[in-house]
């Protein structure tokens, strides 16, 4: 395995870097405590390429590679959370079903103004009944004639309240179980579809999340990602691509919050030393940056297997797993360095810590890593 | 130009030349500075010193300079010369000096001066060094200067041969991290712009001034030597600086509660006699007391003037983190025990409502002094 | 239509200094970037291109390393990079380095309608020399200090700022420009930008390629060329610990605004 990175990939990190700093780091804090969503910074990062990293430029992308898109997430996330899962969620669960299932035609007609930030893009599989077990879809979709006719409702979607564009999946087949379920491609527009109330988070609170509702909803027939029955497998494939995602989320919230915790005890003086000169801050530091380096090895590694188009469901799996829960323990332990700063909104990490905490539920649990890594080592 | 040969340094022996920039007919403060300063080196090349201004109907303000030291005064007056251009001024000056040879020549380090200075130097080929703060002739008197103004071993200093006659012109810098001493050998005439504001003016002496020579050198200028055009000069209001890029940050804290419309008030008249702007602590900000955009602090924001002042501010952690990288803070607070005196260059231990009226008054009088 | 940019690779002074025992400045330990000022000449030549359709050329001399810097700022949206470097172009001070650099322009070509732009200054000397020192062995007229640039057919109506105010200039292409940070936001290296930028046009222009010109000599180049000399270098004393002052009176106060004076910080 190779772990340098190219001339491009160094280039793009510092761009990130300087770009989180300057534009997302500052919003940070409001856009946690208002719910506010950053509609300005998707702007910011559509004319700079961001919202389509890894695609061909032939659709609007900016013609990089998926380490490319998985080091935005992360550095994003160093400095905010929530606009590190709005990237994820439009790139991986949206843009990349569209791009590696869709027709030519749907490439054209959707992808340019996905991939330019023009327009956000969204998922929608969880249903209230049917959230690990994505199997039991209740939404159902009915063709007539030149159309689908979907009724029913999606939970929990990110980017919900502000996509333009989803893929949804819903059941043509209601007897064949996973083999009836089919995606499609919904336009906000599109007459029956709605969108349900913000759901009021812990963390990510700037991300949106919300119901989508499907009341008669038309889709004409065009609007079929892939063939009819094999929603489900689309909707694993996406889910494999979109844990890259979010694993890197989670290494950037843990890796911000060692970067805060080492700035921070270098300078905060108890019984006249340095936080730092204690060591027990400097064990806590080690092992916190010795569990980011890891998942950022895993992270890396199922990136780059996915852009050499190697099997990497289990190394995503493991590399969302792993990083979710380094994320949650790392910035738990920033919170208890800081003391009674740590626990205000005076400084960021509080926030990193309830950011973090998502990450081992969405795009499947933990729990579900686990079923994912075992079975493929043939553990069923 | 082609007989001109600014290497043949012994021709250059035309004395201590001036560039004194007027704008709009008014002379700026800087000449005064540099024609005093210039006088030192003059002194010490045991040569004359000369203003050189160039305007249209100008002669009238030349005198002044005498007053200051210069024993004569090049006035170079054409209806072209009325406001700046780098076209028209690198003409004359390059011209004059070809013809008259001075061995030293200094311009204000103002945007004008750092404009034409290198334009004369490139046309005239001969070297100049940018934005000088301190100027010798005289080794002895530079190894006194190294003495108290640097880090160097004194076997180093010592070690600097006595006869050197060049300029030594010294600056800062990489941002002030660093000083250098400049030279220029093998040309004439040795050049630098220097920092306006740094160099001492001399007592204004009314009879020099009357003494003081006026002389118009030949030149020519015609509209085809003149490649730009001004179409306006706007004097600007009141320069608005915002806190990050401000030059001075004077910041209140909770020390000001016992009467906070004062407070303010006195922190406002310092920023105002140090060119600088009123930043305030969280305490400050969080009572409403003034906006959050004055905030210094990990919340707020985060600055590095030259002199930051902190008035009545503790010195928490989060505040810190805001301003301790100022290359000059100085702290007034009650508490000898505030954090805030850790962090400053100077302390002072005491009522900021007593303490700051007096500082106001004594850097007015510092600054008058200069 | 072409726009030239020089720009310069410079240690990051905004951080933490490091200066050897030797009083010179220690260059590995600081972080390479494009000088700030720069970037605003970069970011008014883009904004031109968007507008015209120029070609924007960037220039810069220092050693092969500089590459880097150079495909940065084609990320950004350059066309195409020269990179001016050579042993024999060591050494040099800033009109020896305008020399070589109006001899590269030479080389690139200005024709009529082209401009010239460059950063008020460099952050590791702060002379704001080079730019007018080109425009003067290129013979060309020059506008520094430049706050906002407009365009109408070759002739360029520039904000040029002052201390107490602004003058407005007319300039007729071709032209040299100095721009300040007030001109213009530098935008950002684009991701497509960047994955575009190892296959743009690089060129390393050496001593033998532009030693015909006749602003390339030997006594005008390099160190030997540099009609300045480094005389000394040092430091100022550190920055001690706080000082605490005596008393809070008249006298305490007029001793600080005496020490405040003496280092010229007032």
């Amino acid at each position: 395995m190779d772990f340098h990175l190219s001339k491009e990939q160094e280039m793009v990190r510092k761009m990130y870097r300087e770009f989180a700093e300057n534009e997302v780091k500052p919003l940070a804090e409001e856009l946690d405590e208002e719910e506010r969503f950053p509609y300005e910074t998707v702007e910011k990062m559509g004319k700079l390429g961001m919202m389509g990293i890894y695609f061909p430029k032939k659709y609007g992308g900016a013609g990089g590679d998926v380490l490319s898109y998985a080091m935005c997430v992360e550095e994003l996330s160093k400095v905010c959370g929530t606009t590190g899962v709005v990237v994820s969620a439009h790139t991986s669960l949206c843009c990349a079903p569209i791009y590696e299932h869709g027709t030519e035609e749907q490439k054209m007609k959707y992808l340019p103004d996905l991939l330019s930030g023009k327009k956000i893009g969204a998922f929608g599989l969880t249903e209230p009944n049917a959230g690990t077990d994505a199997s039991g879809q209740q939404t159902v979709a009915v063709l007539e004639g030149d159309h689908y006719v979907l009724n029913g409702s999606k939970c929990f979607i990110t980017n919900g309240n502000v996509a333009d564009t989803f893929v949804v999946f819903a059941m043509t087949d209601p007897k064949a179980g996973n083999h009836g379920i089919s995606a499609f491609i919904v336009e906000k527009s599109f007459p029956g579809f709605s969108t349900g109330k913000h759901e009021k988070k812990m963390g990510i609170r700037g991300s949106s999340t919300c119901d989508l509702i499907f009341e008669d909803c038309i889709v004409p027939k065009e609007n079929l990602l892939g063939q009819e029955g094999k929603g489900f497998k689309i909707a694993m494939m996406t889910l494999d691509g979109g844990r890259i995602g979010i694993a890197a989320q989670a290494l950037g919230l843990g890796e911000g919050a060692v970067e805060e915790a080492i700035k921070y005890t270098q300078e905060r003086v108890q019984f006249k030393k340095r936080l730092s000169q204690f060591q027990n801050t400097q064990f806590q530091i080690a092992d916190m940056h010795t569990r980011m380096q890891a998942a950022q090895f895993l992270v890396y590694n199922a990136a780059m297997k996915k852009e050499n188009h190697e099997p990497y469901s289990m190394d995503a799996a493991m590399a969302k797993l792993f990083a979710a829960e380094a994320a949650s323990d790392v910035t738990r332990r920033a919170v208890q360095l800081f003391g009674g700063y740590g626990y205000t909104r005076e400084y960021p990490v509080e926030r990193m810590m309830r950011d973090a905490k998502i990450t081992e539920i969405y795009e499947g649990t933990s729990e579900v890593q686990r079923m994912v890594i075992s079975s493929h080592l043939g553990v069923k | 130009m082609s007989t001109f040969n600014s290497s043949d340094i012994a021709a250059f022996n035309g004395g201590v030349w001036v560039f004194c920039e007027q704008r709009q007919g008014e002379m700026m403060p800087t000449s005064f500075e540099l024609i005093s300063e210039g006088r030192k080196l003059a002194d010490e090349l045991n040569t004359k010193l000369y203003g050189l201004l160039l305007g249209d109907k100008v002669e009238g303000i030349a005198k002044e300079l005498g007053g200051y030291g210069a024993d004569g005064v090049y006035v170079c007056e054409n209806p072209l010369l009325a406001n700046y251009t780098t076209d028209g001024y690198t003409k004359v000056i390059c011209d004059v000096i070809e013809e008259l040879k001075p061995e030293v020549m200094l311009f204000g380090a103002t945007n004008i001066g750092r404009d034409l200075g290198p334009r004369c130097a490139a046309r005239l080929h001969t070297g100049l060094c940018a934005d000088c703060t301190h100027l010798d002739i005289d080794v002895p008197k530079y190894k006194e200067f190294l003495r108290s103004s640097s880090t160097l071993a004194d076997k180093m200093i010592d070690s600097i041969p006595e006869d050197d006659r060049n300029l030594k012109m010294t600056r800062p810098a990489f941002g002030g991290h660093l000083m250098a001493t400049i030279i220029c050998p093998r040309f004439r005439p040795a050049m630098a712009t220097v920092r306006p504001g740094v160099m001492k003016k001399n007592e204004f002496n009314q009879a020099k001034a009357d003494a003081c020579e006026i002389i118009k050198p030949s030149f020519t200028l015609t509209q085809a030597d003149m490649e730009t055009e001004v179409v306006e000069i706007v004097k600007a209001a009141k320069k608005l600086v915002d806190l990050i890029g401000a030059d001075v940050v004077v910041s209140v804290g909770r020390g000001i509660s016992k009467d906070v419309e004062t407070g303010i008030k006195l922190a406002e008249e310092l920023a105002e006699v140090l060119g600088g702007v009123v930043g305030a602590s969280r305490a400050v900000v969080d009572s409403g007391w003034m906006s959050a955009d004055h905030q210094v602090g990990q919340t707020g924001k985060t600055v590095h003037p030259r002199i930051y002042v902190a008035l009545g501010i503790s010195g928490a952690i989060q505040h810190k983190a805001g301003m301790q990288d100022s290359e000059c803070i100085i702290a007034v607070n009650k508490n000898e025990n505030a954090p805030i005196f850790e962090t400053a260059d100077y302390g002072i231990c005491g009522d900021l409502f007593k303490v700051t009226p007096m500082l106001i008054e004594a850097i007015k009088s510092a600054q008058a002094a200069k | 239509m072409k726009i030239i940019v020089c720009v310069k690779q410079v240690p990051d002074t905004s951080g933490k200094v490091a200066v050897n025992p030797d009083g010179t400045l220690n260059r590995a330990s600081m972080a390479a970037i494009t000088n700030p000022d720069d970037l605003n000449a970069v970011e008014a030549a883009l904004t031109l291109k968007e507008q015209t359709g120029a070609e924007v050329v960037i220039v810069s001399m220092g050693p092969p390393p500089a590459e880097a810097m150079l495909r940065e700022v084609m990320a950004r949206g350059a066309d195409r990079a020269v990179l001016v470097s050579a042993r024999e172009f060591g050494g040099s001070d800033t009109y020896a380095t305008s020399q070589i650099l109006a001899a590269a322009i030479n080389k690139i070509g200005i024709e009529d309608e082209d401009i010239v732009m460059c950063g008020r200054q460099a952050i590791d000397g702060d002379t704001a020399q080079v730019g007018p020192q080109i425009a003067e062995k290129l013979g060309l007229p020059q506008v520094s200090y430049a706050a906002d640039i407009k365009k109408d057919g070759n002739t360029l109506t520039i904000k040029r700022m002052l201390e107490d105010g602004y003058m407005t200039i007319k300039v007729k292409t071709p032209c040299l420009i100095t721009c300040i940070k007030e001109l213009n936001e530098p935008r950002y290296m684009s991701v497509g930008g960047i994955f575009e930028c190892y296959e743009k046009p690089f060129e390393i222009l050496d001593y033998n390629a532009l030693k015909d010109d006749p602003l390339i000599d030997a006594t005008t180049i390099g160190l030997k060329g540099s009609p300045t000399n480094i005389f000394k270098s040092f430091t100022p004393p550190q920055k001690g610990v706080g000082m605490m002052m005596e008393g809070a009176d008249k006298d305490t106060c007029d001793k600080l605004a005496g020490m405040l004076a003496a280092k010229h910080l007032i």
